[in-house]
């Protein structure tokens, strides 16, 4: 029985995501904050999709009779956690290239772009 | 099975599939792939204007990925589509005429600009990638093949602006914040997506929009999406990126990127028109867009006019003329549930905004590509550097001055003809919205005959003496723009009541929308 702790979870995840983008200054630290947000979105999806007791929606092995688990959020999760592997990379690598011209990742620093 | 009945996917497919043919052209041929790129992008051009012919006379037209025939959305007497569909109607045409011809100019353009760059594969690759992503963007009829594409657009935008980064700091800044920018917004659309699914267990734009209840939990999707699209599209508490974005790209890139923020206006307004509709407040929601908007074009305007740096002051007027479109569309929703006012004046204001896009995306493409030019030869893109130019780069010169015309909506160009749309029938709305927009129109108009006189204006100076006109690619690209430009400014008739006209009315008319794919419900 584990009622709505997942939701509990995911506000947890998305604010804790949000609190790091506002306040931390370390741009690896905000590529955290991304993370985090993503894994908050990706556990509401699963957990839209989630059916007390159910099994995994296969129907060649499932008992008759059997409630399943919705594939649909599964597969919308499987696609978001791919393109977030692409987005963290993105981030990173640009991050690399921000340490390589600037000597410093803190975002104080990083600010030849203003006005 | 004609192959005219997969047109709509073949617009996405072609430069897909040319994205990673690039690459390995460009090891046989180094000059290959700039060619195939804008090859690819020509067919779709010329694909998207068959398409727009053909919903413009017959009707809106879907296509159902992996069904029997592409036009079968309800597949064995379901009383929903289960499929993922491209759904493409007169609002999304318009907008993918746009894309279409942004980025083929683009391209043409990138052929000369890109000389000096190393790995122009990979550039021509993520320029075709960026152009799938705005069409998917506005063809689609899915809300999580919106998110998909989305992220496409995106993630090819970001390596695009920071494509100068291993050589400079700037672009890399520019992208990176940009990558932020574009992460949190696609995230808070996957859970405004996941918002509806676990309430109606529906993913399809028209089958969400004709169960929608506007209940506590759409309140919160709608307040997910709403500023996170107004973000992309850079309306301005959320400009932050604008600036930074546009001035770093190349230039051929910040034209596109331009129109790809226009794909996330378009999507916002889908949402608000064809998903809510009038379920939702529409004044109160109304309003809180004509907000976004006034701030969008004054803010932006001030702040254009004490910029340098000639493509940051372009960029901060990009985001002073998204809020004239912000302006328009917002007074068209806020009177949506009173017939007779959208009668009046609403459906005309609309006009002026959703013109405004199209306007705003071709003479700010010329502007970019005229900076872009400037750049090409002088290194520069300091105004206080410049000066004189206008002996050595006649065309370029021409073309500045109609774009800056344009902008500043003087007449005979195509921003007079849809800013005094937007005047007029705001002014019926509420006279001090219309005043202001005059205002910061004017202020436009001030701040461009300050870049002309510092830029072109003035002796010839000593260090440009090398200065010649740009090459002939780059010619083409601003003076097809042009063109257009002028066409729009002497016949607006023509194209409002063709073009504009049914793209406001497909945006209004919620049930021919959801008619489209569940058969007049």
């Amino acid at each position: 029985m584990i009622g709505n702790l997942p939701y509990v979870a995911v506000v947890i995840f998305i604010g804790l995501g949000i609190y790091t983008l506002m306040f931390k200054r370390n741009l690896i630290k905000i590529a955290i904050g991304i993370c985090l947000i993503e894994n908050g979105v990706n556990l509401f999806l699963i957990t839209l999709g989630y059916r007390k007791g159910a099994i995994a929606p296969i129907y060649t092995q499932a008992p008759s009779g059997q409630i399943m688990v919705l594939p649909t959020p599964q597969a919308l999760t499987l696609t978001s956690i791919v393109i977030g592997i692409a987005t963290t990379a993105l981030i990173l690598s640009v991050a690399m290239m921000i340490y390589k011209h600037y000597g410093t990742l803190d975002t104080d620093q990083v600010r030849r772009l203003r006005g | 099975m004609s192959l005219s009945n997969h047109i709509p996917i073949l617009i996405i497919a072609i430069p897909l599939l040319a994205a990673f043919l690039v690459p390995l052209i460009n090891r046989i041929n180094k000059k290959a792939a700039g060619i195939l790129t804008a090859l690819a992008l020509s067919v779709s051009l010329i694909l998207t204007i068959a398409l727009a012919v053909k919903i413009l006379t017959v009707g809106p037209q879907v296509y159902v990925f992996g069904a029997a025939s592409p036009s079968l959305t309800l597949p064995s007497g379901l009383k929903f589509p289960i499929r993922i569909m491209l759904q493409i109607d007169a609002m999304s045409i318009f907008m993918g005429l746009i894309t279409a011809v942004v980025s083929f100019l683009g391209a043409i353009y990138s052929l000369s600009f890109t000389k000096q760059y190393d790995g122009v594969d990979k550039y021509y690759s993520l320029l075709l990638l960026l152009t799938v992503g705005m069409f998917g963007m506005e063809f689609t009829g899915d809300i999580f093949n919106f998110f998909v594409f989305l992220e496409i657009a995106s993630i090819a935008s970001v390596a695009l602006i920071s494509f100068r980064g291993i050589d400079f700091g700037e672009p890399a800044e520019a992208g990176f914040k940009y990558m932020i920018v574009s992460s949190i917004s696609a995230l808070m659309v996957l859970f405004a997506i996941g918002i509806f699914y676990g309430q109606y267990d529906l993913l399809n734009f028209a089958a969400l929009a004709s169960v929608i209840k506007y209940s506590q939990l759409d309140k919160i999707a709608l307040g997910l999406l709403i500023p996170v699209l107004a973000m992309k599209a850079g309306a301005v508490p959320m400009h932050m990126w604008t600036p930074d974005a546009y001035s770093e790209a190349p230039a051929p890139i910040t034209m596109i990127l331009v129109a790809a923020s226009q794909a996330s206006l378009y999507a916002l307004f889908r949402v608000v028109f064809s998903l809510y509709n009038i379920s939702l407040n529409a004044l109160t929601v109304g309003w809180i867009i004509i907000v976004f908007g006034l701030l969008s074009m004054f803010i932006g305007v001030t702040m254009a006019i004490v910029q340098k740096d000639i493509k940051r002051l372009m960029a901060y007027h990009a985001v002073s003329q998204t809020g004239y479109m912000f302006l328009g569309v917002g007074v068209g929703l806020a009177v949506l549930a009173n017939p007779e006012a959208l009668k009046n004046y609403g459906i005309t204001a609309m006009e002026g905004g959703i013109f405004h896009i199209m306007n705003h995306a071709m003479y700010k493409g010329l502007l970019f590509l005229t900076a872009g030019a400037l750049f090409f030869r002088t290194g520069t893109r300091d105004l206080n550097k410049m000066g004189g130019l206008a002996h050595y780069m006649k065309y370029t010169t021409i073309f500045f001055i109609i774009g800056a015309a344009a902008i500043a909506g003087l007449p005979p160009f195509n921003g007079f003809a849809s800013k005094l749309l937007i005047y007029e029938s705001v002014y019926r709305f509420n006279p001090l919205l219309s005043i202001m927009a005059m205002v910061v129109s004017i202020l436009t108009l001030a701040s461009f005959v300050k870049v002309f006189h510092s830029a072109f204006l003035g002796p010839k100076l000593p260090q440009f003496k090398e200065v010649k006109e740009t090459p002939r690619s780059m010619l083409f690209a601003m003076a097809v723009l042009s063109c257009i430009i002028i066409f729009f400014g002497l016949f607006p008739d023509l194209i409002v009541k063709n073009l504009v006209h049914p793209a406001v009315m497909s945006l209004i008319e919620q049930l021919q929308y959801t008619g489209t794919v569940l058969g007049g419900m």
